[in-house]
């Protein structure tokens, strides 16, 4: 078993600190202060400087020396198969969890009304992560956009429900129905293209929708946003503490009001929402249509020359992404009662295909973890707001480059020649 | 007609800006492939490295406003390849040859890290600067309306073509430019016949982040204020560029960086500000319908 060598480690972290200190020294330590009376100073905080370099070496130590004991101890580890397979029964036994966890925690003693809000708030992006790991795990179309579809979502439902005063569970389906509309309206002409140009383009066009909600001012209240968007009934008791027509839901169920009972129900409504887009993808993996996707995602030319039709492939895989965000936007209108493009910028897009990416694609387990990773710990760090961010961007690339397949990367074959390896004799 | 005028003398300006940051983008995507996403925090860093020359040399009383610009450009120049290296040492690196994926959402993450170190060093705030170089040749009158050259408007411009004409030279003649070709075409070859690839990669991050810090302090200048927030807008729009010109050729950039930005100045000028950044990207998607590869872009031949 190999030493690990501390003093080449030490002066290799020593040389990081003094790089570290280059880089900080002019943006750290020399800070153009403008709120002085005669223009623009310079606050030298050169300390600052020196412990963030000083604070680079160690970790840059901490991390070498991390590394080393793993490799050591990967050495005498199980053989790869056998780690697959051990995985495998790992994730679905996490999955069991979370899902008897996610079904009982408004019932759990600790559960206020912040934990609701946290776990409603994870929920959410658990669905979107899984809407779009059609687009992105099964399909393998790199979609920067994706908040696009939200967007659309959350202002059909608010507008058709504000105009129209139609109830949240006809207004769902129509918000799903615009998105994956707007999914094939934009995949149609940019389908052809590959890899990073698409990825450009649905980028652009996330920020068109933008930009349109932004300036359209009699239509979405440009950067006012919408408000007083309706709550959602429970199939047509509201929650209030009385109504003018008819009972409400603690006067139907004979409750005491709370409330929290329309912040459970909201919890439980993502939480079926978000596994309706779960058990879809499940099963549509096994369907014709899902196959396709996978075998696209694959191999492009060897789809075309076995028959299979790429443009319609994609378009429905984008469709299917698309409504699913949409189903998510309206959600989010619902939940907030009040929405303006402020909540979908390209940050957005970005922290969704993060969870994706970061859970290992096209592994669904995977999607939760890490959304509970980025989104339940950068909640939890709410009191350090400034540095909550920064957290987040070191997190993404700290997690990448230690594990660049994601979380959960283990990726079974939907389809399988011959008996599964190391299950045969 | 002279509103057409000044519109083009804006345009080209601004265009010479996006085509100075698509050349980053444009070379490291020639390399190893990858959208190098924290290129437009890299512009802001420069921006700022500029900002803080200019302020501490005046506090100290140093120097004439044209010679306060060049130490300015060189210092910047320096920090901007500095964070160009790092960046490309910690978060590219290591996940050379692994799935392009994880690639990207690794520079997100180095995008939204360096957007926050900035703005936790530097302040949220937005920072002005009083103009340094002021006044300009009049073209043309008619009327009230002047057409109005400014020496503000002919050194940003000046100073893209020299950068460009010695670019262009060095990739060609020099033999930094011959390896990073040849890494271009074929790294695991050009590593065979006792290239270092990695300090070509490292180079060329370099060269791509101190192109975008004399954008960045053009940008600071030509302007007057910056943020931390800069990077986000105009990197996307210069990777527009680098796209619409075809990604990975050196001219296409140059050449989407000005279409870009008389795109963006004729909208805003005949039509409307609101949706310059709609007119765009709306062009880009028109591009590649009819041409995938960009304007200046070699087709791509895929092999089976």
């Amino acid at each position: 078993m190999a030493e690990i060598d501390y003093i080449a480690q030490a002066k290799e972290s020593a040389i990081a600190a003094l790089v570290g200190l280059a880089l900080t020294v002019p943006i750290v330590g020399l800070r153009t202060d403008s709120s002085g009376p005669d223009g623009m100073t310079i606050d030298v905080r050169m300390l600052d400087a020196v412990l963030l370099a000083i604070g680079i070496g160690v970790g840059h130590f901490m991390v070498n020396l991390a590394r080393g004991l793993l490799q050591q101890r990967r050495r005498a580890a199980k053989p790869a198969i056998a780690r697959a397979a051990n995985l495998k029964s790992v994730a679905y036994f996490l999955g069991a969890g979370a899902l008897v966890f996610g079904l009982v925690l408004p019932g759990l003693p600790f559960a206020d009304r912040y934990v609701m809000d946290v776990g409603t708030l994870v929920l959410t992006y658990v669905m979107l992560g899984w809407g779009l790991n059609i687009v992105v795990g099964l399909a393998g179309l790199l979609d920067l956009g994706y908040v696009a579809f939200y967007a659309v979502g959350a202002y059909s439902y608010a507008l058709i429900a504000s105009h129209f005063g139609w109830s949240f569970w006809v207004c769902l389906p129509l918000a799903g129905a615009f998105a994956a509309f707007f999914g094939i309206i934009l995949g149609f002409p940019v389908l052809r293209l590959r890899g990073d140009y698409l990825a450009i383009v649905t980028l652009g066009f996330g920020e068109i929708i933008r930009v349109i909600l932004l300036n359209w001012y009699d239509f979405t209240g440009g950067p006012d946003g919408m408000s007083r968007i309706p709550r959602p009934d429970f199939f047509g008791l509201p929650f209030a503490r009385s109504s003018p027509d008819g009972a409400t839901f603690h006067e139907f169920f004979g409750l005491e009001f709370s409330s929290m009972h329309r912040i459970i129900f909201l919890y439980y409504l993502i939480f079926a929402l978000a596994l309706l887009t779960n058990v879809f993808t499940l099963r549509i993996r096994r369907l014709p249509v899902g196959r396709a996707w996978e075998a696209l995602r694959e191999d492009e030319i060897a789809c075309r020359s076995l028959g299979v039709n790429p443009t319609n492939t994609k378009l429905t895989a984008f469709a299917i992404g698309a409504m699913f965000g949409g189903f998510a936007g309206a959600f989010f209108a619902t939940r907030q009662g009040f929405i303006s493009p402020e909540s979908f910028t390209f940050i957005e897009s970005a922290v969704i295909l993060a969870i994706v990416v970061l859970g290992g694609m096209g592994s669904q387990i995977g999607v939760v973890l890490a959304a509970i990773l980025l989104i339940g710990g950068t909640e939890i760090f709410r009191d350090l707001a400034e540095y909550r961010m920064l957290a987040f961007g070191a997190a993404m690339v700290a997690i990448m480059v230690w594990k660049p397949r994601g979380l959960l990367s283990n990726r079974e074959p939907t389809v399988r020649l011959g008996p599964k390896p190391g299950a045969g004799s | 007609m002279e509103y057409f005028l000044q519109q083009l003398i804006n345009g080209v300006t601004l265009g010479s800006i996006y085509g100075l940051i698509a050349i980053g983008y444009t070379m490291v995507y020639g390399i190893i492939g990858m959208i190098n996403f924290a290129h437009g925090d890299i512009f802001m860093i420069g921006a700022f490295s500029g900002l803080i020359v200019i302020v501490g040399l005046g506090a100290l009383g140093l120097g004439s406003a044209g010679g306060l610009i060049v130490v300015a450009i060189i210092g910047a120049m320096i920090v901007a390849a500095a964070y160009g290296w790092a960046l490309e040492r910690i978060a590219y690196r290591p996940l050379r040859g692994s799935f392009r994926l994880a690639a990207l959402i690794s520079a997100i993450g180095m995008s939204i890290l360096l957007q926050n170190y900035v703005q936790l060093a530097q302040g949220a705030r937005v920072k002005p600067l009083q103009p340094m170089i002021e006044g300009g040749f009049v073209l043309m009158q008619k009327g009230d309306f002047t057409v109005n050259l400014s020496y503000l408007q002919i050194i940003i411009v000046g100073t893209t073509i020299a950068l460009m004409t010695g670019f262009s030279l060095l990739i060609a003649k020099t033999s930094i430019g011959r390896s990073q070709r040849a890494c271009e075409q074929d790294m695991k070859m050009a590593a065979l016949l006792g290239l270092d690839v990695n300090r070509t990669i490292s180079l060329t991050f370099m060269m791509g982040a101190a192109l975008a810090a004399v954008a960045g302090m053009m940008f600071l200048i030509y302007y007057g204020v910056i943020d931390f927030f800069i990077g986000f807008l105009v990197g996307i729009k210069a990777f527009t560029a680098a796209v619409l010109g075809g990604i990975g050729s050196l001219p296409g950039a140059m050449l989407g960086g000005l279409l870009i930005g008389l795109i963006e100045t004729f909208w805003s000028g005949y039509f409307t500000v609101e949706y310059k950044d709609v007119a765009a990207f709306a062009i880009l998607v028109l591009v590649l319908i009819f041409r995938p590869t960009g304007l200046l872009g070699r087709p791509e031949v895929e092999k089976v």
